[in-house]
């Protein structure tokens, strides 16, 4: 494509548009006060955005107790994890950072977006004042990892290493945290916070990714078992709320189970928040098959391609490239429902945060804590979209 | 594509031999869990999961370290003193009021303490009530300018309470025996409740008496308020377990008595050592100095020791959490002593 742009740029004189005069007056007199109207509304909202900040900035510079937030923080981050295996959690934030790092070095765009905005995280972890020391050694170690990363992944020539680390990440990052026989068993019960919340989002996004591929493909089989095993399967899931799917995972996957096997609660929610968000990835990805001509199919049996070969080597990555919003959106709303599990006894952030403020020496501040923890999903989720429209960008969605 | 009858027949067979399995299951595994010998689990597994709430002031909440506490979780200590003869051999379940008792009922938790109301449907589904930790009653609240000083004044009012509780329906029964109208604004969860009410949105609001003391100090002007002398409702607060295991239930129920008795004979956990050479053949009972009484329950002999040297008597537990020291300084009323005017009583050690 970039070619054919050159030559055409060659062959044709192109004009320029002409340049704005871009001051502020003008710009300003253009947008905000062209005609009476206008400078009415201009007026009359600056008034009552003034007001509305000036109440909201109030409350939480003079009015609101933070203390609250900063004496929970280690609670709201990461549960009731014990402190004397606390650096396991760190652990797996360093290792988190060294990958990032590298890997904003090799690839260049939306990695390093990314990687800024995790160094930017922990800058500000940094330049908290009541974060304990250790946890600040951590993240000055991961800062300085990331960094070094970036660099290094520019000079080494360590794609294929990275790729594979970060498939190995997950395994490693839950060995870590549970310990599994050779480091001191932490339960799950004691894992909580915002921990548990990105634990249960990533699980369930990227489990339930490869599973509503294959459901969406399954729907579209030629064979009637498979297709109507997915299509009763995505409707059946579609047609229940999350929550009584939740409900069912945490009383009612024991009494099925019997006395014999014991999956504990964190896992039993991970299981049930994958099986309902792959029936929606499902439909997702079948919009995106549907969206692909059939002269694709055509042409890629004309071309000798073995069904599997063409699914995914030719319609799959168009298909799923088509449906990136959509995936995106899926993503961010399960990462927003994780927090559906504080009704099923999980303590994520939210639930801990309704959890400290009833605390008897801090009750009647939700509010603060309330707050923070809008915060902590804002920040994560307006990084999720921004991903999915860098990515949108560099694959060129939405301009075919 | 052309459809054959043959493979949408199979599909059809496939599915409802899943489900058929998937059912088969479901029953066998259910009768096992009816026959479970909870007990032995709890000895095998080596500690007591018990069932609270985290987000009662008082009576079971986080701590700022992370740890629970409360007057229900000290009941869970005791247990778990009293079996393992180690107050922390404890994992608590933090559980919603919705699924409180389906937990016990499907073995998820040995033992429910979380200010639960002790009631004929809720003991008729295959649970077994200890004896009462905390007998409760619910009040109401209002401003004091309002001039209402008596359920009679509320005609009219608006009301404020927490939907889907005992509360909720005690009050409109009240109401509709004395043949007040009143308005009821129902909220989910207390907070709502509270700060509606902070507003002046409503005129009354309504929950167990505990907790409306428990709020009254974090009011803006706590002096501004006061708890209607009447009580509408009996809450007597009581740990659940599941009726399948009588062992369980006994030991269970006589730990809470333990901590009774030890109150009745002023034991505490500070002076436990001066009754250990005593003289009073009841005292040697119970502490375990002679006869056998914790064999029969299946614990060891010395199993009050435990509970009150870890934990303490009913007494020491409730100023822990809700006496004069805390913001809640709630009088003990009828959680007394028999001797002392109160309901607390516990059959002899013997």
């Amino acid at each position: 494509m970039g070619v054919n742009q050159a030559d055409i740029m060659k062959e044709t004189t192109v004009l320029q548009a002409p340049k704005k005069n871009r001051t502020v007056q003008k710009w300003l007199k253009d947008n905000m006060f062209s005609s009476w109207l206008n400078t009415f509304f201009t007026i009359a909202l600056t008034i009552l955005l003034f007001f509305l900040f000036k109440v909201i900035l109030s409350w939480v510079l003079f009015s609101a107790d933070w203390t609250v937030v900063s004496v929970h923080l280690k609670l709201l981050l990461a549960g009731q994890y014990p402190n004397a295996e606390l650096w396991r959690v760190f652990l797996c934030i360093f290792l988190l950072s060294l990958l990032t790092g590298f890997s904003s070095g090799i690839w260049n765009g939306t990695m390093t977006q990314l990687g800024l905005f995790f160094a930017g995280l922990l800058a500000l972890c940094l330049a908290l004042p009541f974060v304990s020391v250790e946890a600040k050694i951590w993240n000055a170690a991961s800062l300085l990892v990331l960094v070094c990363g970036y660099f290094g992944g520019k000079k080494l020539p360590l794609k294929k290493t990275v790729l594979f680390s970060w498939l190995m990440l997950f395994p490693v990052t839950i060995f870590l945290l549970s310990g599994f026989g050779i480091l001191p068993k932490v339960g799950t019960n004691l894992w909580g916070g915002f921990l548990l919340t990105l634990l249960l989002a990533v699980v369930a996004i990227v489990a339930s990714f490869p599973l509503g591929v294959l459901l969406a493909l399954g729907r579209r089989s030629r064979l009637p078992a498979i297709k109507y095993f997915c299509v009763c399967y995505i409707e059946f899931i579609r047609g229940i709320p999350l929550i009584t799917i939740l409900y069912v995972a945490q009383l009612m996957v024991p009494l099925f189970l019997g006395q014999g096997i014991e999956l504990n609660n964190a896992v039993r929610a991970m299981i049930g928040m994958t099986l309902f968000s792959a029936a929606y990835l499902a439909e997702n990805v079948r919009g995106g098959l549907q969206s692909i001509p059939s002269g694709q199919y055509e042409a890629s049996h004309a071309l000798g391609f073995s069904t599997p070969l063409m699914t995914f080597f030719i319609i799959l990555p168009q298909a799923l490239r088509a449906v990136i919003p959509a995936m995106v959106g899926q993503f961010i709303a399960i990462f927003k429902d994780t927090t559906l599990v504080t009704i099923v006894g999980i303590i994520d952030i939210l639930g801990m945060a309704q959890n400290v403020a009833k605390n008897p020496t801090f009750l009647g501040k939700e509010m603060e804590l309330f707050l923070f923890v809008a915060a902590v999903f804002f920040v994560f989720c307006s990084m999720l979209s921004y991903v999915s429209r860098r990515l949108e960008r560099s694959l060129g969605v939405g301009e075919r | 594509m052309k459809k054959s009858p043959f493979f949408l027949l199979f599909t059809f067979m496939m599915l409802s031999a899943a489900i058929l399995i998937g059912c088969g299951e479901e029953d066998t595994a259910s009768d096992e869990t009816a026959d479970g010998n909870v007990f032995d689990q709890v000895v095998s597994r080596g500690h007591v999961v018990a069932g609270v709430n985290s987000d009662l002031p008082g009576f079971g909440y986080l701590t700022s370290d992370g740890t629970y506490t409360g007057f229900d979780v000290d009941f869970a200590k005791a247990i778990a003193a009293a079996v393992f003869g180690d107050a922390e051999a404890v994992e608590y379940r933090p559980l919603s009021a919705q699924e409180r008792l389906t937990a016990v009922q499907t073995g998820e938790v040995d033992v429910l303490l979380r200010n639960t109301t002790n009631t004929l449907s809720r003991d008729a589904i295959g649970l077994h009530f200890a004896p009462t930790t905390f007998y409760d009653g619910q009040g109401i609240m209002v401003r004091k300018d309002s001039g209402i000083t008596s359920l009679e004044d509320l005609e009219g009012a608006r009301i404020a309470v927490d939907t889907g509780t005992t509360t909720e329906m005690n009050l409109a029964d009240t109401f509709r025996l004395l043949g007040i109208d009143y308005e009821p604004i129902v909220f989910d969860g207390q907070d709502q409740v509270v700060a509606s009410y902070e507003q002046g949105s409503v005129d009354a609001w309504t929950t167990d008496r505990s907790g409306l003391v428990a709020r009254l100090d974090t009011l803006a002007n706590p002096d501004d308020h006061f708890i209607l002398p009447e009580v509408i409702s009996k809450e007597p607060l009581a740990p659940v377990v599941n009726s399948s295991d009588a062992i369980w239930y006994d030991i269970v129920k006589w730990v809470v008595y333990a901590t009774i008795q030890a109150e009745e004979f002023g034991i505490t956990s500070s002076n436990i050592d001066d009754f250990m050479d005593s003289e009073n053949p009841e005292i040697r009972r119970f502490l375990g100095l002679e006869g056998e009484l914790g064999e029969e329950l299946g614990l060891d002999n010395d199993f009050v020791v435990n509970i009150i040297k870890q934990v303490g008597n009913y007494g020491e537990i409730y100023e822990r959490h809700l006496g004069p020291d805390t913001i809640f300084n709630l009088e003990r009323g009828v959680n007394s002593l028999w001797t002392d005017g109160g309901l607390l009583y516990s059959p002899p050690f013997r």
